[in-house]
């Protein structure tokens, strides 16, 4: 979907993510036992620039992964998503987790994404980090992290776009 | 990736069309990834009753579908036909019925009649999967073999009807009686590669020119060019129906030996769908070596059937419906 109204732009989104990466630095103290787990597709990109931030304000490297949430999902009675792979080429037992989605609404896929978590160790932390807060949350699940609050109404569809996976960086909502 | 499954029942590989294919191939692989973990499970099947139904001896796919579907968190029973209700007399039918009257979504089928899968499915609601019928089919079976062959020579960047084109496998031995041989057939057809039967006369009818591939009956014209070797049991109760003289000659004209593979490409991929006959159709150091993988289709397998059990109890409402 294309179009939609313009919520951000590239410059926002820059920005957004910059102080997302200096307010987890500032939180953690001790950056070498972060680690950051994207939701794919565009939870991984928006991972990986995170990084790249803290890499070039704190010198370290953070290790990224990536974590399929489709075997935990509360709604596979009506669908059958196609599974992507998880790749947490790390072990997460005592790191502290950032969980990093493009979008936080419902907050399912967060549920989703914890109990996934949980499968493959026991972080000593999980926090949540997303771009775009939407607002409509059908779970008690809050981010730590939020790039921006955008308020939209339940049936609108909140699209993030990202130069790796779509070709420009941007977000957008189509009114229902 | 717009693929969805929308079937109740896997019975054969024919009917499927490539994407299809390619959409078990995709879900496979994360369960593949689940499998490497140090807890090896997932709930998506929590709640869902899985039978598997075994009126002929297995212990490799009875033990594949049973565990596949215990790591998808589903309740399985696994009923052999020594113990079955088969022995007094039940009809197929009426043990499927009985089946299905408590509550079971999936039936897993192993029946020593072709398109025994095929009736029990169209007479019952639950979902079928052949796990081998006669000398028809066995799907899984082509689906985890080709999966294997992908994950070291398939064009991931292909269209679904390419991602083995170019490729050339040989499958050697009886053919006529594998029902494993005809789904790979259609398999590895689908995908674009290019196979060559490889048998005795007696094992391989001309008919099978038929359906698309090319036939020799001298594997030593192959072993130059094949990309993968795929080898069926030879089983023994073919030489008492005088179909060949006898293990030696048949070692000697078909049997992957040291001497052949010498010939062979350095990288060629050695498969076999087990159980194997150590020393027949293949010489024994060879099963094991370097360019056999057939311990990685047993594993694969059970991703394979992962994928399988988790599309099959798949709701039938269209992708991308926002929660």
């Amino acid at each position: 979907m294309d179009g939609g109204r313009a919520v951000l732009t590239e410059q926002d989104i820059h920005q957004a993510l910059t102080r997302i990466s200096a307010e987890i630095a500032q939180r953690n103290p001790s950056p070498a036992k972060l680690a950051l787990v994207g939701l794919p597709t565009r939870g991984v990109t928006l991972a990986q620039r995170i990084a790249a931030e803290l890499h070039q304000s704190t010198g370290i490297q953070i290790p990224v992964g990536q974590i399929d949430i489709t075997f935990h999902r509360d709604d596979l009675e009506l669908r059958r998503p196609i599974p992507h792979v998880t790749d947490v080429p790390f072990d997460i037992t005592d790191r502290v987790i950032i969980l990093v989605d493009d979008v936080l609404y419902t907050g399912r896929s967060v549920r989703a994404a914890l109990n996934a978590l949980n499968d493959l160790g026991r972080p000593e932390a999980i926090q949540l980090a997303t771009l775009i807060d939407r607002g409509h949350r059908r779970l008690p699940i809050a981010a730590d992290y939020i790039g921006q609050t955008v308020p939209t109404e339940f049936a609108d569809h909140v699209s993030v776009k990202v130069k790796e996976v779509d070709g420009r960086d941007a977000v957008e909502v189509q009114k229902a | 990736m717009s693929t969805v499954w929308k079937h109740k029942d896997l019975l054969a590989i024919r009917p499927l069309d490539p994407a299809e294919i390619g959409l078990i191939h995709d879900t496979a692989r994360a369960f593949k990834e689940v499998l490497g973990r140090s807890i090896k499970k997932v709930p998506s099947l929590r709640g869902k009753t899985v039978i598997n139904l075994f009126v002929e001896p297995s212990t490799r796919t009875r033990t594949s579908f049973e565990l596949a579907a215990k790591r998808l968190s589903a309740d399985v029973v696994s009923i052999a036909s020594e113990s079955s209700s088969f022995k007094k007399g039940e009809t197929l039918k009426d043990t499927g019925l009985n089946l299905q009257a408590m509550n079971s979504d999936i039936i897993i089928l192993r029946h020593p009649a072709a398109g025994a899968p095929q009736f029990l499915a169209e007479r019952l609601h639950a979902g079928v999967i052949n796990a081998g019928d006669g000398a028809h089919e066995h799907p899984t079976q082509a689906l985890l073999d080709t999966f294997t062959i992908l994950e070291k020579f398939g064009k991931h960047d292909a269209p679904a009807d390419q991602k083995l084109a170019g490729l050339k496998i040989a499958i050697v031995g009886d053919i006529q009686f594998s029902r494993v041989a005809r789904s790979n057939i259609w398999a590895m057809g689908k995908l674009g590669a290019e196979v060559t039967l490889v048998g005795p006369t007696t094992l391989l009818p001309e008919e099978f020119r038929h359906l698309g591939v090319k036939i020799s009956h001298r594997i030593d014209d192959v072993l130059a060019e094949a990309n993968v070797i795929m080898l069926l049991r030879i089983q023994h109760e073919r030489q008492k129906q005088q179909l060949f003289p006898s293990l030696g000659e048949y070692i000697s004209l078909f049997g992957l030996t040291h001497e052949r593979f010498k010939r062979c490409r350095p990288d060629v991929m050695i498969m076999h769908p087990g159980p194997i006959n150590r020393g027949v159709e293949i010489a024994s150091e060879l099963a094991d070596g370097l360019n056999s993988v057939i311990l990685q289709q047993v594993t694969n397998g059970l991703a394979i059937r992962m994928a399988v059990l988790y599309l099959l109890t798949g709701g039938s409402g269209p992708q991308g419906v926002k929660a």
